[in-house]
């Protein structure tokens, strides 16, 4: 085997031999399956439960989407606003970081009350949960304009909105798109936490319910799943992130 | 001196603030710059060169005194100035070319024109890639360049335009010493062909002499022109003049000058 196959094969070979891991050390113990199942058992139950899962991880990977959506709209435009102004940047980012300390956890209560439960609060979550870190990350690719840069620009003549436009927008992307990841698996969070705490649908849900009747492979079956659209979202984010933004990375195939 | 000067610095002083600390970047500092005229302005480092050049440009106000640049007093940036600096500051999501043609995209009347008459503005940057060797760099980003290379798209970049005033901020220091007496050759041949007015500031005397017509030596902290030294020395010149005696004789001049400034 090669070195090129070798890299490409590591990730595979580390899941299956944390699974094997897994296995082995529940066998070894004899630990209770609904302290902590063996993985084939966990398997074994996926496959059981299968139609009521891909219906609720469909449902989760909905809201998930959306809220991340909205999050990257809003999360682009804001990190724009506060990048380009440093008054606004002064202003806001305390008050931001005041937001973003907020346990999540702690806010769906309150959008239950406002919107009633399911689809609106969940989605709401993984928007606020995956808004910050754009936001920052825009902010920053806008404010750290070389300021060389800056002044061959001014001494053109060069107005704030041709400067955004020409140098601070396209120098923003690779930030962007750098957060979109983190965003994207932070966004399943939020989401799965509202579910858990206030819905009838998506896989927070289910795995409430699960627990709640001691179905403890069923639990560990929805986090394996929600891991893996995690995982699936964020090789997109790679994917657009190294087609739209290749310049930043100079050849280097070490990434994501 | 012969007629109204092309930039003209009169008793300029400038003071930064910060916090509650004043420093005193330039004081009283006058010079006079013909049209056409390229003139080098050395000095030891720290003495505010590079204030010097973003005054001329309106980037900074002066605290006190008077700076015109072709008969205007200059308030706010001078629209259109050429600028090259040390580091390229080449944009790594454009091409070389697409590079090059930034100012276009930004200084009247190009700006008007670009859209209609790009084929004519292409072959214009193209041509000008030639003058300095990088016409089958064109499509390349500048990140598949050499330093030297960046540097010479740099500074088409900064006279792509034809600005009438064009700022150099060590333009040629991160380069090693090969390619940065190959680029005064390329510098001093932009210059002969196109006449614009060039302020170079450095710290390498002998690219001073090489390029100016009139070399200004600036005094420590708080900065002062001290001397003002016109360089004789008939054009094209070339990497032999260097080794002529008289070249010589001018750089120890100087050295002797900023040695003196530095002890004091």
């Amino acid at each position: 085997m090669n070195e090129k196959t070798l890299i490409r094969a590591m990730p595979w070979l580390v899941t299956i031999g944390f699974f094997l891991l897994w296995e082995v050390v529940c066998l070894l113990t004899r630990v209770e399956a609904f302290i902590l199942p063996r993985p084939s058992l966990v398997f074994i139950t996926m496959a059981e439960f299968a139609p009521q899962i891909a219906h609720h991880s469909l449902w989760t990977l909905y809201t998930t989407t959306v809220g991340f959506a909205i999050g990257v709209v809003g999360g682009a435009l804001l990190g724009i606003f506060i990048g380009a102004s440093r008054l606004v940047y002064v202003g806001l980012y305390p008050v931001l970081v005041g937001f973003n300390s907020i346990p999540k956890v702690a806010v769906v209560p309150v959008l239950v009350i406002w919107f009633g439960i399911g689809t609106i609060p969940a989605i709401i979550t993984a928007f606020i949960i995956s808004f910050f870190p754009i936001v920052v990350n825009v902010a920053t690719g806008l404010a750290t304009i070389e300021p060389e840069l800056r002044d061959v620009l001014r001494s053109l003549g060069a107005s704030k909105t041709e400067i955004l436009t020409k140098v601070g927008l396209p120098r923003a992307m690779p930030y962007l798109f750098a957060s979109l990841k983190i965003a994207i698996t932070l966004a399943f969070v939020g989401s799965v936490i509202s579910e858990t705490v206030a819905s009838n649908e998506g896989i927070g849900y289910l795995m409430l319910s699960a627990s709640s009747s001691y179905n403890v492979p069923l639990v560990f079956a929805g986090l394996i799943v929600v891991a893996v659209m995690g995982v699936v979202m964020y090789a997109i984010a790679v994917w657009f992130e190294k087609r739209m933004t290749g310049w930043a990375f100079r050849g280097s195939d070490l990434m994501g | 001196m012969q007629g109204p000067a092309f930039v003209k610095i009169d008793g300029v002083d400038l003071v930064y603030r910060q916090a509650e600390e004043e420093t005193l970047a330039v004081q009283d500092l006058t010079l006079d710059i013909q049209e056409g005229e390229f003139v080098a302005v050395v000095g030891p480092s720290g003495c505010g060169k590079s204030t010097l050049m973003k005054l001329v440009t309106g980037l900074l106000d002066p605290s006190n005194g008077l700076i015109t640049v072709d008969g205007k007093p200059v308030k706010g940036p001078v629209q259109g100035v050429g600028m090259a600096f040390q580091n390229s500051t080449l944009l790594p999501w454009r091409s070389t070319l697409d590079n090059v043609m930034l100012p276009l995209e930004i200084v009247e009347p190009h700006k008007r024109r670009l859209r209609k008459e790009k084929k004519a503005y292409v072959e214009q940057a193209m041509a000008l890639l030639k003058t300095v060797g990088l016409q089958d760099f064109a499509e390349k980003f500048p990140w598949q360049l050499s330093g030297g290379m960046q540097q010479r798209a740099n500074v088409c970049r900064s006279i792509i335009h034809e600005p009438r005033l064009l700022m150099l901020d060590e333009p040629f220091g991160a380069l090693d010493a090969f390619t940065r007496e190959e680029l005064w050759g390329v510098m001093q041949a932009l210059w002969l062909e196109k006449r614009f007015t060039a302020i170079l500031i450095t710290h390498d005397l002998r690219e001073a002499v090489y390029l100016a017509d009139r070399v200004f030596v600036m005094s420590q902290r708080p900065g002062r022109i001290i001397h003002n030294r016109a360089i004789d020395i008939p054009r094209p010149r070339t990497l032999d003049t260097t080794f002529e005696p008289h070249f010589g004789e001018i750089v120890h001049e100087l050295r002797a000058l900023i040695h003196d400034v530095r002890e004091s």
